[in-house]
């Protein structure tokens, strides 16, 4: 990640401070976040259903009052004013501040949620206790530190998304992107599992399922103890399975074809949704060289190769062996995905080679052939999948990826690195996507001929780190497997030069010497050679 | 190894340089007094205003120089021997040269107004001239009221840029409308009321006379030629550019307001070439000035001499004219030739369509009598230059533009459209007429 880099003949001192109708909107806000360190030490508060209620309230409200002092006396536009010189936005003190407190959050959620208050039998204390009567009305089940965050989560990205509305009130696009995320968050994310939760009894039970969650972003998906409860739970359950499948095989590509990941990235998905909100005012802070590229490259699709083999060695392991059981044995399952993985990567070798660059051509026969060659071993040693038990790589999958990447670091560090960490450099689902759109999608940023000025707000403010001016200066159009689609380069720049379109796939690349504008004779006569 | 030097490292110097490095192996220095890399100078308020770092306007990573082989050196050229093709930099060395390449560009023009020199007086052009800025006008304790001179792209690019760090701005501008020299008045009128909108305290038909002095080198007021004293701290010079070519006096290249030079962007001397805003065209190009502060004329200089000096030479011949620019929250698109009401041609007709939010309109210019499309200027309405491009060069009517003019949106998906208001407001007219 790029350094802080204050160059101080540069920046003087602007103001950088927020007006009084902010100041009393942070106050509310952290008096609402007050309230839950006050339940978190167990302090005792009498009335829960009304603590909470003023909690939430006040974090809500205080979003709203903030966001109502920051733009309610300004005129439609973007409103970058002061980004670089605000201490919470430019790697400042606060901003260390806040990142330091997230990842502690995040810490103790995933790995300590006794500390919140969690108790495995018993009533629960603590700040999950005081989520309780939520959760009743919701769920009808005490509060988990998994309803305690779901909820804050839904809380951030609503507050925030009315706050992200208002800034973008210009921008319809915007506009209804954010409605989008909001919305799916709130529905299938948060209500949704928690309804589903009251139809479970005795003897049906569904999992927790955010069927907008899609493997292998939710990697969790295809384990024994779910696919049972899918299973068990009858024809819902297996429709929700079969959906679960479907999502990735069939929904996903044809919506990626047409649209882009966006569909997905930035109006559905709820990382991206509280990477779009709650997260927007730390999108100019991603690394933007290619160096960090590079590194994108390789680590985001190492995820996607480790939770492959993740997931279908977990798989196999619940699987049998005798076909008489059941037609989906532990062998045809593994040469399935062995021969599936084969026919996807020479399908893409022979149509799309040429749009691969060396490293991407260097890394998917890498990656294939230690697939291939882990899931030879199992029929040549014979116990040991993978030669690391499957359990072990389950745990540490979830350990490493679903809780340190996507949680302490994607989220924890927003203030530091950015807001799309976890999307950019962690996500599997991403990884697919981003293949998906790079290689087969209308999807692309269109450039504006030639009035590119180079100035560099689309660079600058792209969450995911993508070089936007690179290509525009070039009169190129930008096709990019990170591209989230959020379109705020289109929206920030200055010239009207960027516009997210879906068209033809003929011409979605291009690249032109002299751009247009220029003499008609020079062009033709440059690309002709 | 043939040596091209090229002096100015500015959209200009740097596109000429990309291109020769593209098609030849030819060692290329570029050399800059300014910065030492590159950076978008349409960009420089942006840092300013906090939405970007220095670093930010750089174009290419540093390491992208020296990948190319490009040579930079950070030197101001004192002057030009162009018989020994050596160059004499102000720190005492010499290079040496084979081909050059003056891409010097513009400083602000100062009409010679009393105390013109003062502290607190300065354009905003340059790097040094936002360093400046910093430390003329970094808050609004120090630097509590500005007036800016002249009404034109800078101007109210300088205005938002002080507005944002509260610095109340008085804006002179000696037309009725802002940019009415340029703009038709309807459109001129409606950018005037948008500064007002901001609180930008824009004076119309007003100019500057004096500056005074307040006893210590800084500026304590201006008087304006109505006479009127308005107290200021800062005062902005945004009154147009002219080309930077002091440095040649002497060298034996033929300069007039600019450096003189053919359409094959050569001046009088073998092997110098002018390219961008220093550079003025012996005769005007079309209806095009001879001299074009522009950035996109700059870049397309750059490429045609770059071809010009690997050997397949190519004249200097811009296709349609497009332009574009932002007005605090208004962006602007033109594509063609529309001029201002004042400059309006004999045979060009205006068609006007405002929205009642008054922050979007569209001019079209089209032909009397054959109804050709000449141009169109867009206001908070984004337009395809592919298309406009292709269909001024197949001459289509106004009539064929309007019926398409869907196809040449480039708003962002979901915005609302006008077309059928667009339309229906033309044929609305054409029966009035």
């Amino acid at each position: 990640m790029s350094s802080i880099q204050r160059d101080l003949s540069l920046t003087g001192q602007p103001p950088a401070s927020i007006n009084s109708i902010q100041k009393i909107g942070t106050a509310i806000g952290v008096g609402g976040l007050i309230i839950l360190l006050l339940a978190l030490f167990n302090i005792n508060l009498l009335n829960k259903t009304l603590w909470l209620t003023l909690s939430l309230v006040s974090i809500f409200g205080g979003i709203l009052l903030f966001s109502y002092g920051a733009y309610a006396d300004k005129q439609e536009g973007i409103k970058n004013d002061g980004v670089w010189f605000k201490s919470i936005s430019s790697r400042g003190f606060l901003a260390w501040v806040a990142g330091l407190a997230l990842t502690g959050f995040y810490i103790v959620l995933y790995f300590k949620a006794d500390l919140l208050g969690l108790s495995a039998e018993g009533e629960n204390t603590g700040l999950i206790a005081l989520f309780d009567p939520l959760s009743k009305i919701l769920s009808g089940n005490p509060a988990s530190q998994w309803f305690v965050y779901g909820t804050l989560y839904t809380i951030a990205i609503l507050g925030f998304g009315i706050k992200f509305l208002w800034k973008y009130r210009h921008n319809r696009y915007e506009r209804l992107r954010t409605i989008s995320v909001m919305f799916f968050q709130t529905a299938f994310a948060f209500l949704i599992p928690e309804f589903m939760a009251r139809l479970n009894s005795d003897d049906f039970s569904l999992p927790y399922y955010d069927i907008k969650n899609v493997w292998p972003l939710n990697y969790y998906n295809f384990e024994q103890y779910r696919v049972d409860d899918f299973i068990s739970a009858g024809e819902i359950g297996l429709a929700l399975l079969l959906f679960g499948i479907a999502s990735i095989f069939v929904i996903t590509p044809i919506l990626t074809y047409k649209y882009g990941k966006r569909w997905y990235c930035s109006w559905v998905c709820g990382c991206g949704g509280l990477a779009e909100t709650a997260g927007d005012s730390f999108r100019h802070l991603s690394d933007k060289s290619e160096f960090a590229w590079k590194v994108e490259r390789w680590v985001v699709h190492s995820v996607l190769v480790f939770v492959v083999v993740m997931t279908t060695a977990v798989i196999s392991t619940y699987l049998g062996y005798d076909p008489d059981k059941y037609w989906l044995t532990k062998d045809i399952f593994l040469i399935g995905v062995g021969v599936f993985l084969t026919l996807l990567f020479t399908a893409i070798w022979i149509f799309k080679k040429e749009e691969l660059q060396k490293d991407a051509r260097y890394g998917a026969f890498g990656y294939l052939v230690i697939v291939l060659a882990l899931i030879g071993i199992h029929y040549t040693s014979g116990s040991t999948l993978f030669l690391i038990p499957a359990e072990t790589l389950r745990t540490s999958y979830g350990f490493l990826i679903g809780s340190i990447f996507s949680g302490v670091i994607g989220t924890g560090f927003y203030p530091i690195f950015g807001n799309r960490v976890w999307c950019r450099f962690g996500c599997p689902m991403a990884a697919i996507l981003g293949l998906q759109q790079r290689l087969f999608s209308k999807f692309r940023i269109t450039t504006n001929g030639g009035q590119c000025i180079s100035c560099g707000n689309c660079s600058s403010y792209c969450e995911m780190g993508i070089d936007v001016r690179a290509y525009a200066q070039k009169g190129e159009n930008i096709v990019r497997a990170s591209c989230v689609g959020c379109g705020i380069c289109s929206a920030v720049c200055p010239r009207g030069v960027l516009k997210l379109e879906n068209a033809a796939t003929d011409n979605r690349i291009n690249s032109r010497e002299v751009l247009l504008g220029n003499d008609v004779d020079l062009m033709d006569y440059l690309n002709q050679n | 190894m043939e040596h091209v030097v090229i002096v100015g490292n500015g959209i200009a110097g740097v596109t000429a340089a990309r291109h020769i490095r593209k098609n030849s192996d030819k060692k290329i220095t570029l050399i800059s007094a300014e910065s030492e890399h590159f950076f978008s100078r349409t960009a420089l308020m942006y840092v300013y205003m906090g939405h970007m770092r220095w670093k930010d306007l750089k174009p290419y990573e540093d390491k992208f120089w020296a990948k190319n082989r490009i040579d930079l050196i950070q030197a101001y050229v004192e002057k030009i021997n162009p018989q020994e093709q050596i160059l004499h930099l102000a720190d005492g060395q010499k290079l040496k040269y084979d081909t050059l390449i003056l891409a010097t560009g513009s400083i602000p023009a100062k009409y010679g107004w009393e105390c013109q020199d003062l502290k607190g007086v300065q354009g905003l052009v340059s790097k040094q001239d936002l360093e400046l800025l910093e430390h003329n006008a970094p808050n609004n304790e120090v630097c509590p009221k500005a007036v800016i001179v002249g009404g034109g792209l800078i101007g109210v690019e300088l205005a938002e840029m002080l507005h944002t760090r509260k610095i109340d701005v008085t804006l002179l501008v000696r037309e009725k409308g802002f940019w009415s020299g340029v703009l038709p008045d309807a459109e001129a009128q409606l950018i005037s009321e948008h500064i007002l909108s901001h609180g930008i305290d824009l004076r119309h038909e007003e100019e500057l006379d004096k500056i005074i002095d307040n006893g210590t080198g800084n500026v304590q007021a201006i008087i304006t030629k109505k006479g009127e004293e308005i107290p200021c701290n800062l005062v902005g010079i945004t009154t147009g550019v002219k080309p930077k070519i002091d440095f040649l006096k002497d060298s034996g290249i033929e300069t007039d307001k600019g450096i003189l030079v053919n359409r094959l962007l050569e001046t009088n001397v073998k092997n110098v070439y002018g390219i961008g805003d220093c550079a003025q065209q012996r005769e005007a190009i079309g209806l095009r000035k001879p001299i074009e502060a522009v950035w996109y004329t700059g870049r397309m200089m750059g490429e045609t001499v770059a071809q010009t000096i690997c050997g397949t030479p190519f004249e200097y011949n811009p296709g349609n004219w497009f332009n574009s620019a932002k007005f605090f929250d208004i962006e602007y698109q033109t594509y063609g030739w529309v001029f201002s009401t004042k400059n309006k041609k004999d045979y060009e007709q205006h068609f006007h369509w405002k929205h009642p939010d008054n922050t979007k309109c569209i001019t079209i210019a089209f032909h009397k009598e054959s109804l050709q499309f000449l141009g169109i200027n867009t206001f908070g309405i984004r337009m395809r230059h592919e298309v406009l491009d292709r269909w001024l060069n197949e001459h289509k009517s106004v009539e064929y533009v309007l019926q398409h003019l869907s196809q040449a949106n480039f708003d962002p998906e979901f915005y609302k459209k006008y077309e059928s208001q667009i339309q229906a407001t033309y044929n609305a007219s054409k029966q009035t007429a």
